[in-house]
């Protein structure tokens, strides 16, 4: 359960930051007056903290299962699987998914809405492409006989690609819906902010990729070791 | 001592936060059945919770029936007895405290208390009810579905929850369970994303963080950690859906079953109690820690006197939300784990008993000298402060790896977190209602009846779970169907258990008396006006009662004050509301 821990102690970083500049020391019964919220004018978007505190949950999912992981691993039945080389150009494209979402949020606030509609289509496209290519990596491992009880490694792959790509479903239905309201007419102050959110969610399902990713070739766990030798 | 006078003339700060545009119901059906507005939501998340949480008061009957009369009733075999005791668990732990607090208190209470017109996702909100009503489907179709509900224990462990000899194993039951569990906590994932986000972003001009009632703080750690913990539950009941549907190995070992050698090997059921533990120890507070905050309140508000050491509870309910991650294990005492493990799960398990401990001096260093009104939320509050100090120390003894390992599978166990988890929060959740339910009908429940559900519950409750103590001392296991023929239970035990169960049917009908008195008072009760507890904090303040979609007419409240002052020295009436500049302008409006 290390990973579970070391995630849930960097997100408790995250709330004892936050709480440190809530007065969390001052004297509420000695203080009248309306002087004492010292929030200034310009709160972030309440769509935004959400993201934040989704993130947060989606991250312990991960992090949760990552630690059943290695938990599993540690049995002796735990065979290997030959990572399919699509892998690395599904990883390609998301991450293209991923600077094509920058690309449109940097365009909504030039407010150059063509530019914008045209990075969102193709973000829209590279996260077809991924879902797409993630499937097919799929076939290529059932054809050569991985099957998903065949063994815990498989198991594992094959549900922890599934639920990120579940999520990448999440994330596309989003961004489906964002994009057909940004071809219907000009850009509003909510769309640009929902450009900036469908890009920090991408971001976040890459980070998530690239773990998950590391974990299937092997390398997490030679840092793991790596980690574990240091400490004893 | 606070100075009454200052907060006069100072100018007022621009609206940090934006007047929200409402969303405007159409039809009678998107205003009171797929509405948005976070009060009915919250009455609908109620009357579903409560709707389920008769059930399992039901199985609670046919679970006593079984254990205080053995071999009495033909239709509770050992397979039935299992399949009520696991439901009776799953629903009232989730479906029930669970749903209730968060979503049934969250969404009536944290709009109202901080000042917003409504949470902040108002659709996710209304998806989240529906969510957790399918949750609640699916769990109630497993009673219909062959085979019957799971049997497999709260706990679900596996390899024995998906094989044939449990009920519900290799049939529906426990595939419908584990899917409402997977449903129910995407759907409070919706609703606890609002609870957090109103907290943090909906709060109105004024309501620092330190001036939020402790109910608000209860709520919103118990949300955070419920986020935290829920996506263990999932992956947990994610991977053994796999298990069961799939062939998979995650939790299975090489077993055989009636004779038959199964595809499954190598799999570990010890990763599953990390995972359902990891969840499921804070599930304790997340149920726990909105009680705490909501009888912070109710003691203050009806000891007319201002909470003891506010900020000392706030602290306390953070360290408590902490700490409760790293106690985990001590469910898993007897699972064969290394000793140092133990020793380190131990020590955090009782240093928890610290900052709980700090609270329940302050409930009672606020009740001293306090102008207690003994009113049924404040008989309430008294119980459960009573309940929980009983609970709380059994759970030192438990803590402990030496006395948990002896005690681990008795009755011991099975008396001290109902104590605990189970009586000390429902009183809570009674002393709530009998609280906020003028504020949500505009009428008073009878006192009478009140009386009446007050000390049958509290006494009964008592005489229920205190004899169960000594039953487990002596070493009756917990869990089985019949004792059968056992040297060291005496004959004692027998009629001490005839005894609970008899008590247990009589708690339990008083429950109809309480839902009575719901029905009944919300044509007859008494007009309650729009603040009859003369209290401080914001929900009371609202200008109808029961309070309009948007919650607050023209213009959001702004808060001057925190939220306990009570018996002011120098202050006119004897509670100062927290959206009140001056003492001095207590309209009598809002004092009647």
């Amino acid at each position: 359960m290390s990973v579970a821990v070391i995630f849930l102690t960097l997100v408790a970083a995250v709330i004892v930051w936050w709480l440190a500049q809530q007065r969390l020391a001052s004297r509420p019964w000695l203080e009248v007056g309306h002087r004492y919220d010292r929030r200034s004018g310009a709160p972030l978007p309440a769509a935004k903290i959400g993201l934040g505190v989704f993130l947060g949950v989606v991250g312990a999912l991960f992090s949760l299962a990552i630690s059943a992981y290695f938990m599993r691993m540690a049995s002796s039945d735990w065979g290997s699987l030959p990572l399919p080389a699509l892998l690395w150009v599904n990883t390609g494209i998301l991450a293209v998914g991923s600077v094509t979402l920058h690309r449109a949020k940097v365009e909504a606030e030039r407010r150059d809405d063509e530019a914008t509609r045209t990075a969102l289509l193709a973000a829209l496209a590279g996260g077809l492409a991924f879902l797409v290519g993630q499937l097919f990596a799929w076939r290529e491992l059932t054809a050569a006989g991985y099957l998903l009880a065949g063994n815990p490694a498989n198991s594992f792959f094959y549900l922890l690609t599934g639920m990120h790509g579940l999520h990448i479903v999440g994330g596309l239905v989003a961004l489906g819906r964002l994009t057909l309201r940004a071809w219907g007419g000009p850009l509003d102050r909510r769309m640009r902010l929902t450009v900036e959110l469908c890009a920090i969610y991408w971001h976040f399902m890459l980070f998530v990729w690239l773990v998950l990713f590391a974990l299937f070739s092997g390398w997490a766990s030679d840092v793991v070791d790596f980690c574990r030798q240091l400490l004893t | 001592m606070v100075d009454v006078r200052s907060g006069i003339g100072e100018a007022l700060p621009p609206p940090e936060v934006e007047d929200v545009e409402l969303y405007h119901p159409h039809s009678w059906w998107t205003r009171y059945v797929f509405s948005q507005d976070a009060k009915i939501i919250a009455i609908q998340y109620a009357t579903t919770a409560i709707a389920i949480g008769m059930v399992a008061l039901v199985l609670s009957w046919l679970i006593r029936l079984q254990l205080g009369f053995p071999g009495t009733f033909d239709f509770i075999d050992a397979d039935a007895y299992y399949q009520f005791i696991t439901m009776h668990g799953m629903i009232m732990v989730i479906y029930l405290l669970t749903a209730l607090f968060l979503g049934g208190f969250g969404n009536y209470l944290i709009p109202l208390m901080v000042g917003a017109r409504d949470m902040v996702f108002p659709y996710a909100n209304m998806l989240s009810y529906w969510i957790y009503l399918l949750a609640v489907l699916v769990l109630v179709a497993s009673f219909f579905a062959p085979g019957g509900p799971t049997g497999a224990g709260w706990t679900l462990y596996p390899p024995q929850a998906v094989l044939s000899g449990t009920p519900g194993g290799k049939d529906w039951g426990i595939i419908l369970m584990l899917s409402s569990l997977i449903i129910f906590i995407i759907g409070f994932t919706m609703g606890g994303l609002n609870y957090v986000v109103t907290v943090l972003q909906g709060r109105a001009r004024g309501m620092t963080l330190m001036r939020l009632p402790l109910t608000v703080w209860g709520i919103f750690t118990a949300t955070v950690m419920a986020l935290l913990a829920f996506p263990a539950l999932f992956v947990a009941c994610v991977m053994m859906l796999f298990d069961r549907l799939l062939g998979t190995s995650f939790f299975m070992p090489a077993i055989v079953e009636m004779g038959e050698q199964l595809q499954h090997g190598g799999g570990s059921p010890i990763l599953f109690q990390h995972l359902f533990w990891f969840f499921g120890h804070p599930e304790v507070y997340i149920v726990a820690l909105p009680a705490f905050g909501i009888v912070s309140d109710l003691i203050s508000t009806h000891a007319r006197k201002n909470i003891f050491g506010y900020r000392m509870m706030v602290w306390a309910i953070v360290i408590i939300g902490g700490l409760s991650f790293i106690v985990w294990a001590h469910h898993m005492y007897v699972s064969g784990m290394n000793p140092y493990f133990g020793f380190f799960f131990a020590t955090t398990t009782l240093i928890i008993a610290v900052p709980t401990a700090i609270k329940v001096y302050n409930w009672v260093l606020t009740l001293w000298r306090g102008n207690i009104h003994l009113t049924l939320p404040m008989l309430f509050a008294l119980g459960f402060i009573v309940t929980f100090v009983n609970g709380g120390l059994t759970g030192l003894f438990l803590g402990n790896v030496v006395v948990d390992v002896p005690l681990s599978d008795t009755m011991f166990v099975v008396a001290h977190f109902h104590m605990v988890m189970g009586v000390a929060p429902i009183m809570v959740i009674f002393g709530a209602i009998y609280h906020w339910y003028p504020k949500i009908t505009g009428r008073m429940l009878n006192e009478a009846l009140g009386q009446i559900h007050f000390w049958v519950t509290f006494v009964g409750a008592y005489l229920i779970f205190f004899p169960m103590h000594y039953v487990g001392l002596v070493g009756v296991p917990r869990r089985y169907y019949e004792l059968g023929e056992m040297a060291f239970v005496q004959e004692s035990v027998h009629s001490l258990n005839a005894f609970i169960s008899v008590m247990a049917l009589i708690v339990g009908a008083a429950q109809i008396v309480f839902l009575f008195n719901l029905a009944w008072s919300l044509r007859h009760g008494r007009e309650a006006g729009g603040n009859p507890w003369r209290a401080t904090t914001l929900e009371w303040q609202t200008p109808e009662t029961p309070p309009p979609h948007g919650n607050w007419g023209k213009e959001l409240p702004v808060v001057y004050r925190w939220a306990y002052d009570y018996s002011v020295p120098g202050a006119p009436e004897d509670f100062i509301p927290q959206n009140q500049p001056t003492p001095g302008l207590v309209t009598h409006e809002t004092a009647s």
